[in-house]
């Protein structure tokens, strides 16, 4: 494919956007074509989530200008920028949960209200593309990849020519994931034009036709994805060249260190969520657990932890010597006096583990603030420790008294995570370490964990990537709906048959 | 035998203040604004009509008065210091992104004391030897019922007997209601008080929506004051007479889960509920009729409860009721 003899539908020349002191974009070059998928890649905190909004009209570019198909313009609201055919779907779902698919699909439209003219045009639009969607169910009842499909017909019954999507797959079963990249496709070859965030390699390779990078806010360059490779495109979006491989040692002296035996347990509404669930973790070894987001991956790490009521089972805590504890019954502080440290990092981020308003050194102190006899809480303690993740994990950040929530997502993960490790645990729980993180800081995550386990911490690592947690993990637990559906050798396992067992129990085809 | 026929027709006009005020501060609601201003509101609404009925009455006299004044000028400026008391509160929560709560308590502690204060001031230039301004005149023309309410026996005492105002407040309850759930302009303000985010990305032009329901909703509000005065007292205004009723529509809002039709009917429990006292014999024991008293408040605690029990997604408040909206906050 030739790409010289096109004019780009969207030039953006000199883009600069500052918040406050933080340069967000700093005159960023970008062309999109139609007929093409461009991948838009950068680390955390690069500044490609804030371009992509300029062109839908959430920001307003401090400096520069955008042309559509030659034609310099203004947008001004995403008004503006439906009118010029920018469609976006964004990282986090702009749904109403309240309302149903097609009232949310017409939201912000002009014209008399007619939901069933709507209806119908959101079917045709379906059967086009190959959607599910019924314009009749409300959002709140629908799964992640359902609520993504409504997104993205939303855009397409605006009639948007020109389609952003921001971490689209970061929520997908791989299955999902597939069905979503034959839509792009699709759309690709009706001619439009595809602009796709994303943080996984394989992905960027798969589906894009080309790929640009960012990394710190100004545009390092773009080329065609196949005259280029993963390493190269991590190098470009790091600034040195970095490691690509996830190293598994061999577990060394593995003990028993927790059993769980028949954990049950119910939501507060009372459904299912752990069902007679089974399993061992030894020290020293990384025990991956997979599944759809949902399956009991939560209530696993948090019933553990004593954050969760059981209903039933054990969950029993052995110690080097042999000794036995039973962790249900006792309350969260005890079992991580034990050493049982949970890091959990749920959809919104900050939800559980850090406090958005505190500053990085306050973080800090949630774990350590019952320390001491004085009447006094230590602050310097904390601050020593704020400055030694921000340092070691590479966090960036105006300074250690900046608070939590003001960083970036991949930032916001390294404090928590780097938190959670220095405070030396025998069990470490961790529930999508990597979730929204860059390739570099995952990596960075990846090898603290390895860490961990090299120093004989039993880890149990909830993750949705599956490619990583068939690299990293020792042994792999697939959950589906709240049962076990299988433990898995992580090395030898293929994703096909993972990625079955977890949408059916045993992972067998009914062929 | 409980009498019926007496006791509706009180618990309705009981009612009616309720009604406006839940209506406005629903429509608030719903475009993520929680206005605890309404009660403030309410006052200033009722004041600002009786210093125009005040000052046309005593201009023109009683006997030379025309209906259609009479009428419009208390309605005009009701409806203006209600618009601006909710232009205030929206300048103040949605441009300045102060705080809901604080500038709504500070709006009813300001509207309360703004009408106790200009009622006095009325009473002192009318002369009057009782504390209160008497607006026979005007209030005749806002209690014109129908002619043949007086000759239907039961059931124009029941339906006709009410003035203008009060079957006004029906009609935009229902229409609120239609608006909400059938038009364009519902289904986006609806948007805006869930998800201020996806309907600012969807296009919808969040402040104007806050503004616009926010005002119409203190407007609203306004008329409630406006009627209980000029219909409910007979055009008597007195320091606090209005209460607590401010108080007692916003918890009518919860009562009816967002929905202003059922406001209707709500309304008109809640009236009755606020009267019974002086229905129910207690013979000497006052005690008694205070608890009554408490009737529409345990009410709305019960279905509060109840309410929370069932927890479906469509009885909750809107999602982003009480916080404020800034499209480029990280």
């Amino acid at each position: 494919m030739s790409l010289d003899n096109k004019t780009a539908a969207v030039e953006m020349r000199n883009i600069t956007k500052r918040f406050g002191p933080v340069l967000a974009n700093d005159r960023v070059w970008l062309d999109i074509y139609r007929g093409e998928i461009l991948a838009l890649l950068g680390e955390n905190g690069s500044g490609k989530t804030t371009l992509m909004n300029m062109l839908s009209g959430i920001y307003f570019p401090d400096e520069g200008s955008i042309s559509i198909d030659g034609k310099e313009v203004v947008i001004r609201s995403p008004k503006d920028a439906f009118d010029l055919g920018i469609g976006m779907i964004h990282q986090h779902f702009k749904l109403v949960d309240v309302l149903t698919a097609a009232e949310n699909i017409v939201l912000g439209l002009d014209g008399k209200l007619d939901l069933k003219a709507a209806s119908k045009k959101i079917r045709e639009i379906c059967d086009a593309y190959g959607f599910e969607v019924d314009p009749d169910q409300k959002i709140y009842d629908m799964s992640v990849s359902q609520k993504q499909t409504v997104e993205i017909v939303k855009v397409l019954y605006r009639g948007a020519d020109i389609l952003i999507l921001d971490e689209p797959t970061a929520v997908l079963t791989p299955q999902e994931t597939d069905r979503l990249f034959a839509v792009l496709r699709n759309m690709r070859d009706a001619g439009k034009a595809i602009v796709i965030i994303t943080h996984k390699m394989h992905e960027v390779e798969s589906l894009s036709d080309r790929v640009a990078i960012l990394r710190h806010g100004q545009f390092i360059g773009d080329m065609p994805t196949r005259k280029t490779n993963a390493q190269e495109m991590t190098n470009m979006m790091v600034g040195h060249a970095v490691k690509l491989n996830i190293d598994r040692p061999e577990p060394v002296n593995p003990k028993k260190r927790i059993e769980v035996r028949d954990l049950t347990v119910r939501s507060i509404d009372g459904i299912l969520k752990l069902d007679n669930v089974s399993f061992d973790a030894f020290s020293g070894e990384i025990l991956g657990i997979a599944g759809i987001s949902g399956c009991g991956q939560k209530e696993l790490l948090e019933a553990i932890a004593g954050l969760q009521p059981v209903e039933g089972g054990s969950i029993t805590y052995i110690e080097d010597d042999g000794s036995r504890e039973e962790l249900i019954g006792k309350d969260p502080l005890s079992i991580a006096e034990m050493g049982v440290s949970l890091s959990f990092v749920p959809e919104d981020r900050l939800g559980m583990g850090l406090v958005g308003n505190m500053d990085l050194a306050d973080n800090m102190m949630l774990r350590s603030f019952r320390k001491g006899h004085s009447l006094f809480t230590d602050r310097r303690t904390p601050k020593e420790l704020a400055e030694a993740v921000v340092q070691d994990l590479e966090v960036s950040t105006p300074g250690i008294s900046t608070p939590v929530r003001r960083l970036s997502g991949g930032n916001v993960q390294k404090v928590l995570v780097g938190r959670e490790i220095s405070s030396a645990p025998t069990v470490l729980l961790t529930a999508y370490a990597v979730r929204g993180l860059d390739i570099n800081s995952s990596y960075t995550i990846y090898d603290l964990i390895n860490k961990q386990k090299a120093e004989g911490v039993a880890v149990i690592y909830v993750g949705e990537d599956l490619d990583v947690l068939l690299e990293l993990a020792d042994r792999i637990l697939v959950l589906c709906g709240g049962k076990v559906s299988g433990i898995v050798p992580g090395c030898g396992a293929s994703k096909r048959d993972v990625g079955l067992m977890m949408t059916k129990l045993g992972g067998k085809l009914d062929e | 035998m409980f009498d019926f026929v007496s006791f509706i027709p009180r618990a309705i006009m009981q009612g009616i203040p309720l009604l406006y005020g839940s209506t406005g501060e629903t429509l608030t609601e719903k475009s993520g604004n929680l206005n605890l201003g309404i009660p403030g509101i309410m006052y200033v609404g009722a004041i600002s009509g009786v210093m125009g009925a005040f000052f046309y009455e005593t201009r023109v006299g009683a006997a030379n008065m025309k209906g259609f004044l009479a009428v419009a000028i208390p309605l005009c400026c009701c409806l203006l210091g209600s618009f601006l008391m909710g232009l205030l509160y929206c300048f103040l929560t949605v441009s300045l992104r102060a705080n809901q709560n604080v500038t709504g308590l500070a709006l009813t502690t300001f509207g309360v004391g703004f009408g106790n204060f200009f009622g006095g001031s009325l009473i002192k230039l009318s002369g009057s030897s009782v504390p209160a301004i008497v607006l026979s005149g005007t209030s005749s023309y806002f209690r014109k019922t129908l002619p043949v309410s007086g000759s239907t026996g039961w059931f124009g005492k029941v339906f006709l007997s009410y003035g203008f105002l009060a079957y006004l407040a029906v009609l935009i309850a229902l229409v609120a209601a239609f608006i909400l759930k059938r038009t364009r302009v519902g289904l986006h303000l609806r948007a805006v008080g869930e998800s201020p985010n996806t309907a600012d990305a969807a296009g919808i032009n969040v402040s104007r929506y806050k503004y616009v329901a926010t005002c119409a909703g203190s407007m609203i509000a306004g008329l409630g004051g406006l009627y209980y005065i000029m219909d409910y007292t007979s055009g008597i205004w007195s320091s606090d007479a209005f209460g607590d009723r401010g108080w007692l529509a916003i918890a009518l809002v919860i009562f009816t889960v967002w929905r202003p039709n059922v406001g209707v009917l709500a309304s008109f429990l809640f009236g009755g509920l606020y009267i019974l006292h002086m229905y129910i014999p207690s013979g000497m024991n006052l005690a008694i009729k205070e608890l009554y008293k408490m009737a529409p408040y345990v009410v709305t605690i019960v279905v509060l409860v109840l309410s929370s029990m069932r927890n479906r997604r469509e009885n909750q408040p809107p999602a982003s009721l009480g916080l404020p909206y800034f499209r480029e906050e990280r």
